[in-house]
């Protein structure tokens, strides 16, 4: 900003008063200046902080405790070939077979018998899916490296249970106890142990319910957003209607949770906690950012090019859908994906329609119950264990990793579509 | 059979009608190239639109709506059954039953743990297939009538572009009215469980009783009124979102908006409003972990260390200072678009005279765009009122009527979760109340929007 310059008289600014004055405004000036800049500072601190306090979280959430040992399966009894391996019962013709118990008897022989009482009880079935995917393995000896329990994984870190951790201790020295990285927390689904979650169950609910929440809130939208800006007379009913959207985008998203309990669970009782009724509700709440969006795009459209469309002999639909709805579709498109952001991270509204359910298996369909990601992120952040805590933090950096890259998406085609006419 | 057959059907039949009536308007156009015949009326794409369009209507119509029903009427069929016999009369066994009736209905391989579910599904199947194919045979007949019907009004002079043009019409102005239905939706439901709570408990007792503490298990007795006085979650609600978020988020909202916009060069401003639109992103949820997670130790422990031993680990506190935290962006934005609104000659005709810049915003712009920015804190507060996980995460359950922002307190949308998550039944006023204060909290929301758009449009226009 300029200095002020405004005509003062020699006798004026010799007074030492005035000098003083002048000297005040300035510090005055600097120091509202810092108290803005200390504002804008604070909140990008607040947000580093944040991140930072998740991300460290969340670095022991995608590790896990494993035991390492080698097994002999060629020596252990297992009454088994490698020819029913093929078969598509193979995983419980393994567990039949004893599988879980050579595990346990290997572990003993290498780390002792209380390590080996403390392998998680999921251990096998990792074991299974290596056998399956190379029944040869079947004939020789195999390094195996299986999660612990829940107990040991804290003690390996120094909390947890005091008798476990001079051996967490003494094996992680051995090299025997190491804290690996986990691939499949991205793979598995809910379970009551830290140790044995995962997060691919609330996330194929999430884009399940994403996918119906598109499906709806988009078409109905765009629709919607076309006919109040290029059709609508001047009516009454036009007024409701845009009362209706300018509240709705406005109305508490817990709001939304009580219309599909009440009306959605109402009409499909059977549905509870699915998919679809989850994104029939977040269509409804993020239908009015994708109208007020889409409208703004289509009325950055130049009139230009609707009269000349007239002008050639189109009809009106003709000139809105070949000509101004394509110019308008960067514009929507971008308010489409902040909306459906916005609705991707929403949890209170999925709370009210039994999304919080205990969902073990990822949801096979539309239909099928399933949890979401930040419901899922909701219900660990309730868990006391410490393994969970991480495994939330880890589950937040999930989110966060699909928000970045959805406002990136919604970035990018702004900056490379956008007209400016 | 599925019930996404039908609809796959009347695609399908969309599809051949759409294929059939381009090529027949296709021959009338060549007839008019040949001579003779009357110039066409529209291009042969719309000629297949309009048969296509009037396909499907009628049968996805047919087919929505018997997909919704036939569950119902297999369902009864299969109660008439001899096995159906055997179910309890009524209750939460017979609910169950039926729900795995129904699984195994649908997938044959699905676990069941009631053998009367595996008898009952057998009819339940063969019901299920019966009017299934009647569907299918019904959402043929009704397709191929309606094509049929359309394919013989065409005509070289046929308006197959205005009718069609017509039909788009009518689809917009239905997608348009799905936001009133919306909105009528929300305001029945809320009305109508409100006014059976109301029923129940009296709107006095609620509006005005300071004890809270219904028992979603306990049988309602005759002096159920006592426990749902709700003016201790309205002052909690109002003390987090209204008092202590807006503390932190007016001063410093419009501290970094005044930066922004008055102070901030072309750099710093490109990389500080993408970092306020980050915090403006991320998920309640998120915020609500790290309120509980970090701040609310940290406030804590602070408190006691300045001698406040009542200091709780869910506190009012830490709720209401990451809520405010994330309404920053907000405050800011809408200060930012209300001191822009304020014409640029009043803020020159201050530097002019002598003004320094901090004096300029602050005896000028900011009095000036004063009713923009109080329009703005009150949609500010009505978004933070109605924020949700925050409060579930970090603010606690205790009911309590007191000033001390270091106990936990709880607010209207925190009961709403607790009241409907739990098991209860819809009969319990319990439950009921969620929808008592939701509808409190829909109506005052409401009012807090429709004043501050008033007050933003009545500045506007003072300036234009």
């Amino acid at each position: 900003m300029s200095e002020p310059s405004t005509p003062i008289s020699a006798s004026q600014a010799k007074d030492p008063r005035f000098a003083a004055r002048l000297k005040k405004r300035y510090t005055s000036e600097r120091r509202f200046r810092l108290l803005g800049l200390g504002a804008v500072v604070f909140s990008a601190l607040v947000l580093a902080f944040l991140i930072v306090t998740m991300t460290s979280n969340a670095i022991g959430g995608f590790k896990r405790a494993e035991l390492r040992f080698p097994v002999d399966f060629a020596g252990a009894a297992l009454t088994l070939d490698a020819g029913q391996l093929a078969a598509p019962d193979a995983r419980d013709k393994l567990k039949t077979a004893g599988l879980a118990d050579v595990i346990v008897i290997a572990g003993t022989k290498s780390a002792g018998a209380l390590a080996a009482s403390e392998i998680s009880d999921s251990a096998w079935g990792e074991v299974a899916d290596r056998l399956i995917g190379d029944p040869d393995l079947l004939k020789s000896s195999l390094e195996v490296s299986v999660p612990v329990t829940n107990d040991l994984a804290a003690a390996l870190r120094g909390e947890g249970p005091e008798k476990l951790r001079p051996l967490a201790a003494s094996l992680a020295r051995e090299g025997k106890l190491v804290s690996r990285f986990d691939p499949g927390f991205l793979s598995r689904s809910d379970a009551t142990d830290p140790q044995a979650v995962g997060i691919w169950g609330a996330l194929k609910g999430s884009i399940l319910t994403m996918a119906v929440t598109l499906l709806l809130a988009f078409p109905i939208g765009v629709l919607s957003a076309l006919y109040l800006e290029e059709y609508a007379p001047r009516s009454r009913w036009t007024d409701l209607i845009e009362v209706s959207i300018n509240n709705l985008a406005a109305v508490p998203s817990i709001i939304f949770g009580l219309l599909g309990l009440s009306v959605f669970l109402w009409i499909f009782p059977n549905y509870r906690s699915a998919p679809l009724i989850g994104g029939m509700t977040l269509a409804l709440m993020t239908m009015p950012v994708i109208v007020i969006s889409g409208r703004n795009a289509i009325k950055s459209v130049p009139p230009s090019i609707r009269d000349g469309a007239l002008a050639v002999g189109a009809s009106r639909v003709q000139t809105v859908f070949h000509h101004v709805l394509p110019l308008a579709m960067p514009g929507i498109l971008t308010g489409t994906i902040i909306g459906m952001a916005r609705a991707l991270g929403e949890t209170a509204p999925l709370l009210m329609i039994g999304m919080r359910a205990f969902v073990a298996t990822p949801p096979d369909g539309f239909t099928s119950p399933s949890s979401a990601l930040p419901v899922q992120i909701f219900l660990w952040s309730d868990e006391v264990s410490r393994g969970f805590v991480e495994r939330t933090s880890a589950a937040i950096i999930v989110l966060l990793a699909f928000l970045l890259a959805l406002n990136g998406l919604a970035i990018y085609l702004r900056n490379k579509f956008e007209t400016r006419w | 059979m599925s019930p996404a057959f039908p609809i796959i059907l009347a695609f399908g039949l969309g599809l051949i009608g759409w294929l059939a009536a381009r090529a027949r308007a296709r021959t009338f156009r060549s007839a008019v190239r040949a001579g003779g015949a009357r110039r066409m009326h529209s291009l042969p794409s719309y000629h297949g639109w309009f048969v296509a369009l009037a396909i499907m209507a009628p049968a996805l119509l047919f087919a929505a709506v018997w997909s919704s029903v036939t569950p119902g009427m297999a369902e009864a069929d299969a109660l008439k059954s001899p096995a159906a016999a055997q179910l309890p009369v009524f209750g939460f066994q017979r609910d169950s039953i039926l729900a795995e009736a129904r699984n195994l209905a649908s997938s044959p391989d699905a676990a069941a743990f009631n053998p009367i579910a595996r008898q009952i599904a057998a009819p339940m199947r063969a019901a299920h297939k019966f009017y299934g194919s009647i569907g299918l045979v019904a959402t043929l007949l009704i397709g191929f009538a309606a094509g049929a019907l359309a394919f013989l009004r065409l005509r070289p002079d046929f308006t197959a572009r205005t009718q069609v043009e017509r039909a788009i019409m009518v689809g917009l102005l239905l997608a348009s009215l799905i936001a009133v239905l919306t909105t009528l939706g929300i305001l029945a439901s809320l009305v109508f469980e409100t006014t059976r709570f109301f029923s129940m408990v009296s709107p006095g007792d609620f509006l005005l009783g300071t004890h809270w503490g219904p028992d979603p298990m306990a049988t309602p007795g005759a002096n159920v009124g006592v426990d749902y006085g709700a003016i201790p979650l309205f002052w909690g609600t109002i003390y987090i979102g209204a008092v202590i978020a807006m503390i932190v988020a007016i001063p410093l909202g419009l501290m970094s908006a005044i930066y922004l916009t008055q102070y901030a060069s072309a750099g710093v401003r490109r990389w500080m409003k993408p970092i306020l639109e980050i915090l403006a992103g991320v998920p309640t949820v998120v915020y609500g972990y790290f309120a509980a997670l970090t701040v609310a130790p940290a406030v804590r422990d602070a408190a006691q260390a300045i001698g406040i031993s009542s200091a709780s680990s869910e506190s009012a506190m830490a709720a209401g200072l990451v809520m405010g935290v994330m309404i920053i962006p907000f405050v800011s934005s809408m200060a930012d678009d209300s001191i822009a609104a304020v014409p640029q000659a009043m803020r020159d005709g201050s530097l002019a005279m002598g003004a320094t810049t901090s004096e300029t915003i602050r005896r000028v712009l900011i009095p000036a765009a004063l009713p923009g920015i109080v329009a703005g804190v009150m949609l500010a507060v009505s978004r933070a009122i109605g924020e949700t996980m925050i409060v579930v995460m970090a603010a606690g359950a205790a009911a309590r009527l007191t000033a001390n922002p270091f106990e936990s307190m709880t607010t209207v949308t925190f009961q709403i979760v607790a009241m409907l998550t739990g098991e209860g039944s819809f009969d319990h006023p319990a439950t009921l109340s969620a929808f008592a204060l939701g509808f409190v909290l829909f109506l005052v929301t409401l009012a807090l929007n429709y004043i501050a758009l008033r007050v933003v449009k009545r500045f506007r226009e003072a300036y234009e």
